[in-house]
């Protein structure tokens, strides 16, 4: 913004991105892509990983300079050279990724995020005004509470909140309800609605959940591999017409039938607990049985001792007390245990927590069996032509996308990090099978795959224990349902017999 | 000498002498660290800085005559330091500890070179305020000749305290050490705001070396330091990154430092060099005793090399 300029009205204005085009390098991440975003209108932005979303929004907020492409504010054509400019403007984002600094308090991230910061604060009248501010506004959170202390649905409206605070009236929002319960979600998404009918403030949401647009978005705009791929007025529009859109010509992988039932005991977990990093207790003596045939899915919201429950699953953390058994042995996570009971696992962030990044697509997809023939002879030669042409087949049956075998797995993309570690994990017998976010961040077809790929090992009789924060996941795939609150299992039912409303209940503990 | 008249309390007394006179080194070393690791970086070079500022101390003050002088001397040399450190680590893909050892080693090797000629001459050294002036036993008077830069030291650690909860430089600073996504997405700079930080690390680990040449042991030779900046830097660990904390571990390890010379001055000079270990065995204690494989530290900067 040129200094001097006056500053656009008060109320909601509406911001236009006309052909934008982005490089970096040799790739193209947007193409002559346009959005129009009407003042006081609530608007959704649709699109797989890597559709060129983020990089459209980080444009219009000046984190990155489109190669070509305006950006029109108010009806003016603006520079953004950097997020300050935006803020100059009125444009605020809300983070997929928190932005607030956890060990400080609510009100600490408040004030610190504003620009005039003074050099010394009056903390005293700082807090009476912050407190001014929140009666004003529709929701409440805890502002001499550490932010490390307080849950992620407080955690969203702190960073709306942040914003609001900062009189921004454009607001960005990337995947706001992500971490939220449903009934959180919409709650916020409620609040901000009624803000955006009053002409106070315009949105756009980026998000992949159907319904909160149908709900709550007056318009979209779809974008596929960074192109535009369609946008139109939400009431004109199905999900489905927008799901097809979103995807293109895309084969998915079709999901098996559920078929056989649930058999012996399988996985079981007596009065398991443990701590978290920090010391604290995270898994309060939890008791579960996951039967052969059968997939148990855990729900909660994210930060209620799931981590640390799979952690314990995975040998990656030691429980504090309690037993594990598998078919009926008792289980410590040891290399020998985990083969003779062909225990396999799908640990979230599959590139931190199942690979070896710098490795190669060939010696991670070995990992299990490396030391074993047909991989070496003898325990400790190693035959590299058996890894590489086991990996060549894997490749090839689990479609992952890598230019050769030998290339390091830190090369490619989330979805295909993810079919290579399934290709290890789910490629021979399974009899135990962990799950944890196994989606997370992927693509429709990635989604697909592994969807498919676990309800068959379930089919093919192995007891499944899939642990996800999305709800919509959990009630495609399981057959029973157990929520995870504050470390412990507060509520178990059937999947098919249990109640949205309920379940979301429990995850924010009532 | 008043004979043996106070006996054995000549032990605690020097203690608590050696917890004055020794701390100050540490204090202003963990002081500086504790500004320099809150923004997010480690600066393990802190060694070399003492050194360096131990030097240009000494060296200024013999050729100007003004101790004070050779204080700022060696303040603006650790800020310069400071800077070549966080310019280093500002380059892509440049581990913080690494340089810091390299720095370490820098710093005194340079010093022990451009030190050369002081070891012979003497310099002016820095006054020191008499607090024993009510008592006529030598050695309650010499335990409490406290220096100028103690006083400082002591003064500066509420007041770095306060400055971390209140001011706008403060809160930056937490915020470049806690969570570096959050400053960036702010708008702000955090190579600047660790740059920064990491310069006033090192003026006041300069002013700490300052006094070892211009107080105690009051002269320049190539043994000065000893390895007191890197147990500084080990100090502001188990201080919590506190720097009211840092305040009292630096007295506790000044004392301790001092306990050896100590009981030699009432004749236990058996186990003397194990005495003399003693800050040693309490930073090894210290550290068994606070550390657990199973959790991280509290209050340990999360954007910190060794915590992440």
């Amino acid at each position: 913004m040129i200094i001097g300029e006056t500053p656009p009205p008060s109320g909601a204005f509406g911001v236009d991105a006309i052909a934008m085009t982005m490089r970096f390098g040799d790739f193209l991440a947007l193409d002559n892509v346009e959005l129009k975003v009407r003042p006081g209108s609530f608007h959704a932005l649709l699109g797989e990983n890597g559709a060129g979303k983020s990089t459209l929004v980080k444009c219009m907020m000046g984190y990155y300079h489109a190669t070509e492409g305006d950006i029109i504010v108010g009806g003016r054509e603006q520079a953004i050279a950097n997020p300050k400019d935006a803020h100059a403007l009125g444009l605020g984002m809300v983070y997929q990724h928190f932005t607030l600094v956890p060990a400080m308090t609510v009100a600490e991230n408040l004030v610190l995020a504003r620009d005039d910061v003074p050099a010394v604060v009056n903390w005293p009248k700082e807090m009476k005004e912050l407190e001014a501010f929140l009666a004003r506004m529709p929701f409440k959170v805890p502002l001499s509470a550490k932010v490390s202390d307080i849950s992620a649905g407080e955690r969203q409206k702190c960073e709306i909140l942040k914003q609001l605070y900062l009189k921004r009236r454009f607001l960005i929002l990337d995947e706001p309800t992500s971490v939220l319960t449903p009934a959180e979600a919409d709650e916020v998404l409620g609040m901000l609605r009624d803000m955006v009918v009053k002409g106070e403030l315009t949105i756009l949401m980026i998000t992949h959940k159907f319904r909160e647009v149908m709900a709550f978005a007056d318009e979209v705009t779809i974008l596929r591999r960074g192109k535009l791929a369609g946008a139109g007025k939400v009431a004109e529009l199905t999900p489905d017409a927008m799901a097809r859109t979103m995807i293109g010509a895309e084969e998915l992988t079709v999901q098996p039938p559920r078929t056989g039932e649930a058999a012996q005991a399988r996985l079981e977990l007596e009065k398991v607990r443990a701590i978290d990093d920090a010391g604290a207790i995270a898994v309060h003596d939890v008791s579960l049985t996951v039967r052969a045939g059968e997939i148990v899915g855990i729900a909660g919201v994210s930060g209620n001792g799931q981590r640390q429950l799979v952690e314990v699953l995975a040998g990656q953390r030691e429980a504090e007390s309690g037993e594990v058994r598998v078919a009926g042995d008792p289980y410590r996570a040891s290399r020998e245990e985990m083969r003779r009971h062909r225990m396999s696992l799908l640990p979230e962030e599959p590139l931190k927590n199942a690979c070896v990044g710098g490795m190669s697509v060939a010696d991670n997809i070995a990992f299990r069996e490396f030391d074993r023939a047909p991989f070496a002879s003898g325990g400790w030669w190693l035959n590299r032509s058996a890894f590489r042409s086991d990996a060549r087949k894997k490749i090839g049956q689990y479609k992952i996308k890598t230019r050769t075998p030998d290339t390091p797995i830190s090369a490619l993309s989330g979805g295909n990090v993810q079919r290579a570690v399934l290709a290890r994990e789910l490629g021979g017998d399974v009899e135990v099978l962990i799950a944890a976010n196994p989606c997370f961040g992927l693509d429709f077809a990635a989604v697909a795959q592994i969807h498919a790929e676990i309800m068959a090992a379930r089919n093919r009789g192995a007891a499944v224990l899939l642990v996800s924060e999305d709800l919509d996941e959990l009630l495609e795939l399981s057959d029973r349902l157990v929520v995870m609150f504050h470390g412990e299992f507060v509520y178990e039912a059937r999947t098919s017999e249990a109640d949205l409303t309920v379940v979301g209940r429990h995850m924010a503990g009532h | 000498m008043a004979d043996g008249s106070i006996g054995l309390w000549t032990v605690p007394l020097a203690v608590l002498g050696g917890a004055i006179r020794v701390s100050t080194p540490f204090l202003f070393v963990s002081l500086g660290e504790c500004i320099t690791e809150r923004s997010g970086r480690i600066n393990l070079g802190l060694e070399g800085t003492l050194v360096m500022g131990a030097m240009s101390a000494y060296g200024i003050s013999y050729v100007t005559g003004s101790p004070w002088l050779g204080v700022l001397a060696a303040g603006i040399t650790g800020a310069l330091l400071g800077a070549l450190h966080a310019g280093i680590c500002s380059l892509p893909r440049v581990n913080d500890v690494a340089v810091g050892i390299a720095l370490m080693l820098f710093g005194t090797g340079l010093a022990f070179y451009l030190g050369k000629p002081l070891i012979e001459p003497t310099a002016p050294r820095l006054p020191a305020i008499d607090f024993g002036w009510w008592s006529d036993i030598p050695q309650v008077r010499a335990a409490l000749r406290v220096n100028v830069l103690f006083l400082i030291g002591v003064a500066l650690a509420p007041i770095l305290y306060w400055a971390f909860r209140t001011t706008r430089w403060g809160l930056l600073i937490r915020t470049a050490g806690e969570s570096s996504d959050a400053a960036r997405a702010m708008g702000h700079s955090v190579l600047l705001i660790r740059l920064r930080a990491t310069m006033v690390g090192g003026f006041l680990a300069g002013i700490g070396g300052s006094f070892l040449s211009l107080f105690y042991p009051g002269s320049w030779n190539e043994g000065l330091s000893s390895g007191q900046g890197i147990t500084a830097v080990a100090l502001v660990i188990f201080a919590r990154w506190d720097p009211l904390l840092c305040l009292w571990a630096s007295l506790a390890f000044g004392g301790a430092a001092a306990l050896g010379p100590a009981l030699q001055s009432v004749g236990v000079t058996s186990g003397y060099h194990l005495f003399n270990a003693a800050p040693y065995i309490l930073t090894l204690a210290i550290m068994i005793i606070t550390c657990s494989p199973k959790r991280t530290l509290t209050g340990a900067p999360a954007e910190l090399s060794i915590t992440r």
